[in-house]
């Protein structure tokens, strides 16, 4: 026992070299938050303070105006882009996977005769596309995207990669014999999917879940392309409108029927709004993500693409 | 004999049914852009019955648009560009990322290294957008706190949204700062699986801790270092262009440095709606795309068949 202690005592650094270690990583740690406290602390700066200094982690004066113009004037379109965003992730990553994890399942049995023909419909979009312009011009032209809810969930709903981990998952982590004995007992394929083999691939799908959602929360292209309308505008493309002008989260019916609201908004203090913004369209991501980053290193190494 | 062949017929017919949605999928989302890309060789109009009847009855042109496109000198900057940048984003991610992953693995004390990780982690759920703000806080050139530093030291104020040799190194922290998280926990992952019996023979045989990571612990990593810089590698046609358009805000100063493939057909299609060459160089994209991809997969199958990815 005494021997084994020694090794791993052998095996491990110094304590002068731990040290050193956890200097040079917690200093990237912070790096890597950092910016999040910068920005927070800009929004409760007061904006004359930034005026004369500039951006400063520790401003000179604090002030709650930058918040309070948030919810005054933009309150109204803040919550309808987050109510926006939260409809686009919840229906895009719930449809996504159904429609992904069927087909998965369906390429993923041995004896489903056009197995390889659909693998190969899903395969060359990986490795071919047709480029931007003529999916742009299909989407606007054909399906008629403009100002479509539709069109914030179509474009990321399925793709190749995710399919791909789901067959693997499924051919190599269903027990083939419970399959077949399902079969025997009389449950058609629809049963077998869902009372079967959905169950058993929770943690697979708990992991993909999780990737689409954050793809949809982050999507700003798409409503970039597609949606002009305020009411249509999810989160990141409020986000990105309000960099270009300020005055975007201003511009709602209600402003135009309250003078006072409207000189408010005139007057606002722009760089704290912005930044205030920022911070609450990110804190509910940055105080959920601890709790799912488990998922997705669990997930990480759950599939290859690899037969 | 017959009620058997009659449960693979019905079972044949649900599958069917379980692949529609994500071939309806594919064929909207990406068989119809394919044919779209014949755009590439059409002066596009616009003609009565919609955008396919529109787009078969353009009048041909052939390579026009291709070679119009590449007597152009922004064919080769954003060429240049998207490849560059590519390159140096694997090259110091994967570096950074192996080399932090091998550190936090060393630290004795593993409730801080669990911490450390989940810090290193939270840029990666970032938006590009909020990224963009972070970029604008540190680099504005009225409040920017980097010009703020730079003032301590009279050192003038200068205007990073129009100084294009400042940004290929911007850019690379940045990707840098939003992946190393992500990468590095993948890496560990496979660290923390080595067996420790390599390690403590090693001790044994009198090994330091800079032999023990060169000939242990990297030879271990190795496929996965290999499989993770091959996918990158697969994409090296392609930018985010969140980071090359938005976290640029599109200064129209730093495009020597910072226009790419994809910002190139964006501005092209969307502010000035051209079509013809934006789609010869979405096309272009593609094809090179593929066969970088068919060749990195051929080289890799001389020299590791098992990390070879088809």
């Amino acid at each position: 026992m005494k021997k084994r202690n020694n090794f791993v005592a052998a095996t491990s650094i110094g304590p002068a070299a731990n040290i050193i270690f956890n200097i040079i990583i917690a200093i990237i740690s912070i790096c890597c938050i950092y910016p999040m406290i910068f920005v927070f602390m800009i929004s409760i700066s007061s904006e004359s303070a930034i005026g004369i200094h500039g951006f400063k982690l520790i401003p000179s004066t604090f002030s709650g105006a930058g918040y309070s113009a948030v919810l005054q004037i933009g309150g109204a379109q803040l919550l309808q882009s987050y109510l926006v965003s939260i409809c686009v992730t919840v229906v895009g990553t719930g449809l996504g996977i159904i429609i992904m994890s069927l087909f998965a399942y369906a390429i993923s049995r041995q004896d489903f005769k056009y197995r390889k023909f659909f693998t190969w419909v899903a395969l060359v979009p990986m490795f071919f596309s047709g480029g931007f312009v003529p999916t742009y011009l299909i989407n606007t032209q054909v399906l008629k995207f403009n100002n479509h809810f539709w069109a914030l969930i179509i474009p990321g709903l399925a793709s190749t990669m995710y399919i791909l981990i789901l067959r693997t998952y499924f051919k190599n982590s269903i027990p083939p014999g419970l399959v077949e004995a399902a079969r025997i007992d009389g449950a058609d394929e629809f049963k077998i999917y869902y009372k079967i083999v959905m169950p058993l691939a929770k943690p697979v799908i708990a992991t993909l879940s999780l990737l689409m959602a954050i793809g949809y929360w982050g999507d700003w292209y798409t409503p970039f392309l597609y949606i002009t309308k305020n009411s249509l505008t999810p989160l990141q493309a409020l986000l990105y409108s309000m960099q270009q002008n300020i005055q975007f989260i201003a511009n709602n019916a209600a402003l135009a029927q309250n003078p006072t609201l409207a000189v408010l908004a005139k007057n606002m203090p722009t760089q704290t709004t912005q930044m205030a913004i920022v911070v609450l369209a990110t804190i509910p991501i940055a105080c959920a993500y601890p709790f799912f980053q488990r998922y997705i290193i669990s997930g990480m190494t759950v599939g290859g693409i690899k037969e | 004999m017959g009620s058997k062949k009659k449960t693979s017929r019905t079972s044949t017919g649900i599958f069917l049914l379980m692949v529609i949605p994500v071939t309806i999928y594919f064929i909207l989302e990406a068989y119809l852009p394919m044919f779209g890309a014949l755009l590439a060789f059409k002066q596009f109009h616009f003609y009565r019955g919609g955008f396919l009847v529109s787009l078969i009855k353009s009048p041909w042109v052939g390579f026009h648009n291709f070679t119009f496109l590449f007597t152009t000198s922004s064919a080769w900057i954003f060429t240049r560009n998207t490849i560059g940048y590519n390159l140096v984003f694997i090259i110091t991610v994967t570096v950074c990322s192996v080399a932090l992953a091998i550190c936090i693995n060393e630290l004795l004390n593993k409730k801080m290294a669990k911490v450390y990780q989940t810090m290193m982690f939270f840029p990666y759920f970032l938006t590009t957008i909020v990224v963009s703000y972070f970029v604008m806080s540190f680099l504005d050139m009225k409040l920017g706190s980097v010009n703020g530093i730079l003032a301590l030291f009279h050192i003038q104020a200068i205007n990073w949204y129009g100084t294009p040799g400042a940004w290929p190194y911007i850019l690379t922290i940045v990707n840098l700062w939003k992946g190393i998280g992500y990468t590095s926990i993948l890496y560990l992952a496979s660290i923390v699986g080595i067996d420790t019996q390599y390690y403590e023979a090693a001790v044994m045989d009198g090994a330091s801790k800079w032999q023990q990571i060169k000939f242990i612990t990297l030879p271990h990593i190795r496929p996965i270092i290999v499989l993770l810089v091959l996918m990158s590698l697969t994409g090296i046609m392609k930018t985010d262009l969140g980071m090359f358009y938005i976290v640029t805000q599109h200064a129209g100063a730093i495009l020597p440095t910072t226009q790419t493939i994809d910002t190139y057909q964006y501005t092209g299609l969307i502010a000035n709606s051209s079509i013809g060459m934006p789609a010869a160089t979405g096309l272009y994209q593609s094809v090179v795309g593929l066969i970088l991809v068919l060749c990195v997969n051929k080289l890799v199958k001389k020299f590791d068949s098992d990390s070879a990815m088809f």
